[in-house]
């Protein structure tokens, strides 16, 4: 005689206990129609030898969903087929034998609104971490304009950040305090002033810069702000410091910020390793509070860097600006850091276009309606020097920070000096090519030109001239560049 | 001698004539419409300095903009003098080029004030030497 446990067992074959592979639990679906509020994710994928790439596929979406690795009755007391993510579309990556692209979607409703923290959990939650999978990467993500109206996005952004310090037309310009570790606050102001003073916007506190023996926050931010605004008198200009509140806990962050915003701070700063949610609400806090944040993307080339395994960091710029970040660190392509031209073009993209277009060359695989999220300011960081001020421009464009610490502070006339041959290099740049001169080709004798009126850019020019950094870039795009035309 | 820094190219040996009409006709391109203002207070938070009648919309002629520059700056011959292009394009809504094209010659800038607040805080004011020692209109 059987009891009932036996005689209840579900006797659809979907639903028989056991291990059945992804793509028949109904985590592939060929045939799937894109909804506009679905979100959208672009893996790629190196399944283990011997994985067929659509089970691979499947077990990814299923992993990032609902599923776990056996079969579970309690999917019955779901609207089940909704909540499953469903890979549509599986093609191979370029060049490359072992590695597929993965095209998921998932229902909006598998997210809470506006929170990264949870949307981070599901998408890259267990699944990289999935034995089946040799190595993963999310390179890119569409975020539907439902859910994106959930964010707020930047508080300033560009434009209002441009209105806030009356600079409208040319790059903005910083340098970070050096050396990063060991001043003391009397005589890290005195860098802040110097740099302010010779014609940068900002200064910067390094990632590393926090509350140590050497100096504390409060000691920093007391002589940051009286060089600040000793150098916006003698200048006439709105001038700022980020002042780096990354600490322990978050009470001791809002403690710093709420300090910034008593001694007049414009501009406050968090690295990324705080956490998402941290950062997060420390964009909550200066929209509350009129304050810019800016974001160093401190430890992210641990999980962006590598081609095969990760995130690229086109997926975190896209949802910093979620998050509500003002600044981030972006690249730029000449330094001294990563940076493939048209991969970080795509992260500048992604962070200051109002539409993105599916442009492949750039990496950026789906159109998306950022839904007027306000557009984040990319900073530009790391081995620039004012010699290659053509190339930046024309690489980067006229809304980025451009950010020269030791092309600043190293000047052999000091470090007012080194501002000014950045400032005035920048400047003779834009005018020329809104003069609509050939800088990109000319840019050198530019330069030349106005280091003739100009003698710190002149020093400036003959130490660096040599200066490059050409290694290899190990975060390439998998597709070439096609020309378009000048309308498209 | 103190120099104001805002905007752009104001680390630039002052442009000459043919150079702000260079610059005005990449506005022009850019469908940016050009604004002229005017002040002798230029502190750094004081965002409205006056306008030279409204800005030029619809103005494809850089020549006429010319023409109306050169009358603000003959109106108001030793005082700020700038230009901003302001762009309309959706996603920016603001201006999109501003510089300053008219100085005085002798510029006395601004001087801080320090007051005690408490602790360590120091509660700073920016004042100008101009503004301070004359009215409107008799300063530079």
């Amino acid at each position: 005689m059987s009891d009932a446990s036996e005689r209840t067992r579900i006797k659809s074959e979907r639903y028989e206990s056991g291990v059945i592979p992804y793509k028949k639990m109904g985590y592939w679906d060929a045939d799937y129609t894109v909804k506009e509020s679905d979100i959208l994710c672009l893996f790629r994928i190196t399944p283990q030898p011997g994985v067929d790439p659509i089970e691979a596929a499947a077990a990814v979406a299923g992993e990032s969903s609902t599923a776990t690795w056996t079969v579970v009755w309690t999917d019955l007391l779901t609207a089940c087929d909704v909540y499953r993510a469903k890979a549509y579309f599986v093609e191979e990556v370029p060049n490359s034998t072992e590695e597929f692209f993965a095209f998921i979607a998932y229902e909006c409703d598998l997210f809470e609104e506006a929170s990264i923290a949870n949307l981070t959990a599901s998408i890259i939650g267990n699944v990289f971490g999935f034995k089946a999978v040799k190595a993963l990467r999310l390179e890119d993500m569409r975020l539907p304009y439902a859910y994106l109206k959930g964010y707020l996005g930047p508080a300033a952004g560009i434009i209002v950040e441009r209105e806030r310090l009356d600079v409208f037309g040319r790059p903005l310009l910083g340098a970070t305090v050096k050396p990063k570790l060991g001043l003391s606050g009397k005589n890290y102001g005195r860098v802040v002033y110097e740099g302010l003073k010779g014609g940068l916007d900002f200064l910067k506190d390094d990632e590393n810069i926090n509350s140590q023996p050497f100096m504390r926050w409060r000691e920093r931010f007391l002589y940051v702000m009286e060089g600040i605004n000793k150098a916006a008198a003698k200048t006439g200009a709105v001038k700022g410091s980020y002042l780096n509140v990354t600490a322990a806990t978050m009470e001791e962050m809002y403690e710093r910020a709420e300090f910034a915003r008593e001694l007049g701070s414009i501009v406050i700063m968090v690295d990324l390793v705080i956490g998402y949610t941290a950062i997060q609400s420390m964009c909550y806090w200066g929209r509350k509070n009129d304050t810019i944040v800016h974001l160093h993307r401190a430890g992210a080339s641990t999980y962006t860097r590598q081609k095969s395994h990760g995130i690229n960091f086109r997926v975190i710029a896209k949802w910093m600006r979620m998050a509500g970040v003002d600044h981030i660190h972006a690249g730029t392509i000449v330094g001294k850091l990563e940076g493939d031209p048209n991969t970080v073009k795509g992260f500048y993209d992604a962070l200051r276009l109002p539409y993105l277009k599916e442009n492949r060359a750039f990496g950026l695989f789906f159109d998306m309606d950022w839904a007027s999220l306000r557009k984040c300011m990319p900073v530009a960081s790391g081995g620039i020097h004012c010699g290659q001020m053509h190339q930046l421009v024309h690489l980067l464009g006229e809304d980025v920070v451009l950010q020269f610490g030791g092309g600043t502070i190293g000047h052999p006339d000091g470090i007012q000096a080194g501002a000014t041959a950045n400032r005035v290099a920048l400047e003779c740049m834009v005018l020329a090519k809104n003069e609509g001169r050939d800088y990109l080709e000319n840019g050198a004798e530019i330069l030349k030109d106005a280091g003739k009126s100009c003698g710190p850019l002149r020093v400036a020019l003959d130490l660096w001239k040599a200066i490059t950094f050409d290694y290899a870039s190990t975060d390439v795009c998998d597709y070439e560049s096609v020309p378009t035309s000048a309308s498209s | 001698m103190t120099r104001l820094t805002q905007g752009c190219f104001s680390l630039l040996p002052d442009l000459t004539e043919d150079q702000i009409k260079k610059q005005v006709e990449y506005c022009i391109k850019e469908n940016f419409a050009i604004s002229i203002e005017w002040t002798d207070d230029p502190h750094p938070r004081n965002c409205y300095w006056e306008m030279w009648g409204l800005p030029l919309f619809d103005m494809p002629d850089a020549s006429a903009i010319m023409y109306e520059i050169n009358q603000c700056m003959k109106a108001h011959p030793s005082i700020y003098v700038k230009i901003n292009g302001f762009n309309n394009a959706r996603g920016v809504e603001s201006t999109g080029l501003s510089f300053i094209i008219q100085r005085p010659s002798f510029e006395p800038g601004f001087y801080l004030t320090r007051q005690e607040g408490k602790g360590r805080n120091i509660i700073y004011t920016i004042q100008s030497y101009a503004v301070q020692s004359a009215g409107e209109g008799a300063r530079y």
